[in-house]
């Protein structure tokens, strides 16, 4: 579904991601974890068209992207973001948010795809009219992901799509992630820092440090200890350390 | 005992009659290391900032007891809490970025957190934010002491920001999320790094975080708060005996490396908590 080879970014004399490669499978999920500035999300925010500044390639579908994207892109793919207070409109209701990806790819029957898209989150109907203060942090990333399908995309670009939530509230939010894969057969690629998170959600990882890709594992293999690259050998030990407390 | 709180209350007047953010809490803190974990509106934040009385001016507090070192907090005169804040008792926050001032070098913020409590000169104030620098294992403690926040990552600026509450020598340390904000490695050793200076110099640290492993990692007893009660207290080395269903819930809803489950368990919340 998605391929990337060869990724480099530069942004002025800095080279933030030096040649990244990896494939996902249609309906798969692939996880990129690292450090704050190992690159993972300027690979995530390439793939999504948000920063045109790239070479190398990425083919989705093995049709090749370009700098520029067209209206049906940005349709297939759809970007969730890290924080649910800073990603929705302040002044607009949940209702005008989810309209508005709508509007733009002009689908028509709005009030019978918002009131399922609040379904398909697990939201109640009443909160198509609220605003975003008035609905938790939770409740708030559930509006994200809603927005994220109406388009119905087949790939959805998490980037720490739960690091700013309470564990319970991480626990829903990935237990609907799962289920929304399954029921729809979309293809995810998932940034975070957080192994344990990856894991749950992606099958294969990448692991980033400086702009490379270190190692490629799969999660059975992460999960087991059997890692070829120190930095993976150590993020896992720091994890697991954790855990056993 | 440094800290004593006995059954304290903090309400906020609403147009519908006084929430009650915090319901009777009791806890003790003497010179160790005690963790309070709870989500999102659970009261430990507030529980924490009414000992320093840093809670907004529309909060009711109400307690049999809050006292720091034998002074009670309720009653104590605002320049007796002056020489308790920051010189007696530190506080840290989650967000160095929006705790650091941006238009000054970190160096000049610590010296000024040294002199007002320690007074000298500005020459000995820079040395001893230098000094302060190095103690928080800053490699190369002049050159961070000349930078600005911004040209700092948030695990050197959440060391910086460690440095200046340690200028006056504190008895207690209150962290609030202290590293909430970093990566997994970066928390770990702004933690342990918390933990050895606690240690070395004898502070009693009160952390405060969502994180129940983190803590259980970290402290020697962990208070569990949910909606403004203590739910459970346990000593860290015990998690793994935790009797109340939120704090297992707590544990049981992380993904972990170890133990993969394909669904993670989410919480029923029992009204009588």
């Amino acid at each position: 579904m998605i391929a990337v080879d060869g990724l480099r970014i530069r942004f002025g004399a800095i080279e933030a991601v030096r040649g990244v490669s990896f494939t996902v499978p249609r309906g798969g999920s692939f996880g990129l974890v690292g450090e704050s500035g190992s690159g993972k999300s300027t690979v995530l925010r390439a793939l999504s068209g948000l920063n045109p500044e790239w070479t190398g390639t990425m083919t989705l579908d093995g049709a090749p992207l370009t700098r520029r994207r067209n209206r049906a892109f940005y349709r297939r793919v759809q970007m969730v973001f890290q924080d649910p207070y800073g990603s929705l409109h302040p002044r607009q209701t949940v209702d005008r948010a989810l309209s508005e990806p709508l509007i733009v790819h002009g689908l028509d029957d709005h009030d019978r795809r918002i009131t399922q898209g609040l379904a398909d989150v697990a939201l109640p109907a009443s909160a198509r009219f609220r605003y975003p203060h008035q609905l938790s942090g939770g409740q708030r990333q559930r509006v994200a992901i809603a927005r994220a399908l109406m388009a119905e995309p087949d790939v959805l670009l998490l980037d720490e799509p739960t690091s700013a939530l309470d564990v319970s509230v991480q626990a829903e939010v990935l237990n609907l992630l799962r289920d929304l894969q399954d029921r729809r057969g979309l293809t995810y690629v998932l940034v975070s820092h957080n192994l344990a998170v990856v894991a749950h959600l992606c099958p294969m990882v990448g692991v980033m440090q400086g702009g490379h890709i270190v190692e490629t594992l799969s999660t059975d293999d992460l999960r087991a200890g059997r890692t070829q690259h120190s930095h993976t050998a150590a993020l896992r030990a720091l994890s697991v350390e954790l855990e056993e407390a | 005992m440094l800290v004593e709180i006995e059954n304290l209350h903090i309400g906020f007047r609403t147009p519908t009659g006084i929430a009650e953010a915090v319901r009777g809490v009791s806890l003790t803190l003497g010179r160790e290391k005690l963790g309070i974990v709870g989500e999102s509106g659970s009261g430990k934040s507030l529980t924490a900032r009414s000992l320093l009385r840093l809670l907004p001016a529309t909060a009711q507090v109400t307690a049999d007891r809050l006292r720091f070192d034998g002074i009670s907090i309720l009653s104590a005169t605002e320049g007796q809490m002056r020489a308790i804040r920051g010189k007696r008792a530190g506080l840290i926050l989650q967000d160095p970025k929006y705790s650091l001032n941006p238009v000054m070098t970190v160096g000049a913020q610590i010296a000024e957190a040294w002199r007002q409590h320690q007074g000298g000169s500005k020459k000995i104030a820079k040395q001893a934010a230098i000094d302060l620098l190095s103690q928080v294992l800053i490699r190369d403690p002049a050159r961070v002491a000349d930078s600005y926040p911004h040209e700092l990552s948030g695990g050197m600026g959440q060391r910086v920001m460690i440095a200046m509450m340690l200028a006056p020598d504190p008895e207690l340390l209150i962290a609030d999320e202290p590293t909430s904000a970093l990566d997994a490695t970066v928390q770990a050793e702004i933690l342990r790094l918390l933990e050895d200076l606690v240690s070395r110099r004898g502070m009693a640290l009160l952390l405060i975080s969502h994180d129940l492993p983190l803590v259980g990692h970290f402290c020697d007893r962990v208070a569990v708060m949910y909606a403004g009660r203590v739910v459970e207290e346990l000593r860290a080395g015990e998690l793994t005996r935790a009797q109340h269903p939120y704090t297992r819930g707590l544990l049981d809803c992380m993904p972990t490396l170890s133990h993969p489950k394909p669904r993670l368990p989410v919480m029923t919340r029992d009204p009588g908590w």
